[in-house]
């Protein structure tokens, strides 16, 4: 009697990990076969797509497509691009959206409750609406630098920058998580006479890890996969990042190894970002959801 | 100390917002030698305008042959400058069903705007639920307590860190109608019997693989949110459930899926949102190709105010996508309010 329970019970697992494999599998095919497919030239890589050989490192395996995609795309240039735009946006916007949470979650002033509410109900807007009279405002904003006073952020960092410091969600996370921390040792540096910008600095960040991860991870998928803007500001190759760089491969004939070993390239720092801290990843994502 | 934060919002998403409203009343074009008009709803009126018209058969001619198609008289007797017709004026068909011995004409002032609502709000009304549905079984698989689970959460996350742009030309050649790896699986699966075929490229498979695909990419991240609710239904719940003798299918229904409304509100609403704004796929793909039947509405956003610079016809889309989302956004919540 016991026996044939046991026996169920291992039966009813069997079964659950073969369906885990099965639609872990799904997940994995595309992905192990734009790995395998990076390292044949073409006419392999068309003619194993035919067999299991397409998830197999079987055949003429080089790194060809990897030297093609270099010569073909400023590779270093969009890769810097890429990590320069979304690291400085990343901390821009935790230092700024961190303030604006403090001062919402903490500060009585004046209006205070309605900008909380706008804040939150930007979130239903798709940034795709606003797209196009923000690319007509940027192209007339003026800017200084170092060449002096000039009109128009098409085809600059800061296009690509500014525009994403601060977003609903981002700060909505921070009211959120500084609401809950204890009041009471923030009214302790009060009276112990700290300013604001103290308490900020000195109780309340060092208390912040975990929105601060969930926030930067956020930011830092969202950036570095961004496929729109950087299309609309980035006529100039100088400042293009590696999103738009794809576009470089379909011109007449598509060399389908370069665009694997491309793909590639754009994928794998992200992933093994991601398998390094996948349970700060994990979760952020979570974390989005739990107050609804 | 919010001020940062607040004045950036302003410049960049509460003013743009504006300036597409008011855009959207104008004929504003980039590059236009004519100076910008306040034009009123002309741009709405444009985009939504429609109508219906039957028409008769014409008289056969005698040698035709028993059973071939009836003719029809064109339709531009109708939309072109007929003052019988003046609400017609412009407009061409989008489709056209059988009544009786006559045809009902819809016709409709910007087919392919039509067009590409038709196809969006298609998206999103088998995304939505799909999607959520899915990444709800997902959830479920793996909430169970057993060795290595990890793992499997850990592989099913995995496609929402990569770009959405990658996945788009990853699966182009997935979906490829000669050496496609989709095709090649299904034949293994059916042992040779399946026929090859070429998935982006036929009016009736092309929305249904994009749709796919952008499933694949994000339905990990929606898992995550599912799992997140399930860890908040106190255990002593399905203990007590065990007790009362619950099979598995009543405890997903009694304690579960209670525990899990908010939950729902909050999936549904965002991937209603994001489902709305499909455009990379799209532009990877098909490019609202073949025929049309891809055609989404931020597709032709960037179609009409990026690339063709009629920046008013962009942006009354753009208003009208808003005001859809904003709808289904407030439906949704007072669809699966609460009860009490």
């Amino acid at each position: 009697m016991a026996g044939s329970v046991f026996i169920a019970r291992r039966a009813g697992t069997a079964w659950s990990y073969a369906l885990l494999i099965l639609v872990a599998l799904i997940f994995l095919i595309p992905i192990v076969f734009m790995v395998m497919s990076s390292f044949k030239p073409d006419q392999q890589l068309l003619s194993d797509s035919g067999s299991i050989r397409a998830f197999l490192p079987v055949g003429d395996l080089s790194l060809q497509n990897y030297v093609g995609a270099f010569e073909r795309v400023p590779v270093a240039l969009f890769v810097f691009n890429s990590v320069f735009v979304t690291a400085v946006t990343v901390v821009l916007s935790l230092l700024v959206c961190s303030l604006a949470g403090f001062s919402l979650a903490f500060l009585n002033w004046f209006g205070r409750d309605t900008v909380l509410a706008v804040i939150i109900a930007t979130l239903i807007v798709p940034f795709e609406t606003i797209a196009i009279p923000l690319l007509l405002m940027v192209a007339k904003l003026p800017w200084i630098s170092t060449h002096g006073f000039e009109v128009g952020w098409l085809n600059t960092y800061h296009v690509q920058i500014i525009p994403w410091v601060a977003d609903g969600l981002t700060v909505f996370l921070f009211v959120q998580y500084f609401r809950d921390l204890p009041r009471d040792l923030l009214e302790a540096a009060r009276i112990d006479g700290a300013s604001w910008w103290q308490v900020y600095r000195m109780v309340i960040m060092p208390l912040s890890g975990p929105v601060l991860a969930t926030a930067a991870i956020l930011k830092c998928l969202a950036m570095y996969n961004q496929y729109l803007w950087p299309l609309m500001v980035t006529q100039a190759e100088a400042y293009r990042p590696l999103m738009v760089g794809l576009q470089y491969f379909f011109q007449l004939n598509i060399a389908w190894g370069q665009v694997m070993a491309y793909l590639c390239i754009v994928s794998v720092p992200i992933i093994v970002l991601y398998l390094v801290l996948q349970r700060a990843f994990i979760t952020s994502i979570a974390s989005t959801g739990i107050k609804g | 100390m919010a001020s940062p934060a607040i004045l950036l919002i302003l410049i960049f998403l509460i003013v743009p917002f504006v300036l597409a409203f008011g855009l959207s009343f104008t004929n504003q074009r980039l590059l236009s030698p004519n100076p910008t008009e306040f034009v009123g709803m002309r741009n709405f009126e444009q985009l939504l305008g429609m109508g219906v018209l039957k028409l008769e058969p014409l008289p056969a001619p005698d040698e035709q042959v028993e059973g071939s198609d009836p003719e029809y008289p064109p339709l531009r007797n109708f939309t072109r400058n007929n003052p019988d017709y003046p609400h017609l004026n412009g407009m061409r068909e989008w489709f056209s069903i059988p009544w009786g011995q006559d045809r009902v004409f819809v016709l409709a002032q910007d087919v392919l705007f039509i067009k590409a609502l038709v196809n969006t709000v298609l998206f999103v009304a088998i995304v939505a639920p799909l999607q959520g549905g899915l990444a709800l079984l997902l959830a479920l698989m793996i909430n169970q307590k057993l060795p290595g689970i990890n793992i499997f959460r850990t592989i099913y996350f995995l496609p929402v860190v990569i770009s959405i742009v990658v996945v788009s030309l990853l699966f182009r050649f997935i979906y490829d109608g000669n050496n496609g790896l989709l095709n090649t699986l299904l034949g293994y699966a059916s042992f040779g019997a399946f026929k090859p075929v070429d998935w982006l490229g036929r009016t009736d498979t092309a929305l249904a693989a994009i749709i796919g695909a952008s499933i694949w990419q994000a339905v990990g991240f929606h898992m995550v949110i599912w799992l997140s609710g399930l860890q908040t239904i106190p255990v002593s719940l399905y203990e007590a459930a065990d007790i009362d003798g619950a099979t598995h299918l009543q405890k997903f229904r009694y304690v579960t899926w209670p525990g899990l409304r908010n939950t729902a509100v909050l999936i549904l609403i965002v991937i209603t949102i994001q489902a709305f704004s499909v455009f990379a796929q799209i532009n990877l793909m098909t490019r609202g190709g073949p025929l049309d039947s891809t055609q989404t509405l931020v597709f032709q956003v960037v179609a009409r105010g990026y690339e063709k610079q009629d920046i008013a016809g962009g942006s009354a889309i753009s208003v009208l996508m808003f005001v859809f989302v904003l709808c289904i956004s407030l439906a949704q919540r007072y669809l699966t309010r609460s009860k009490d």
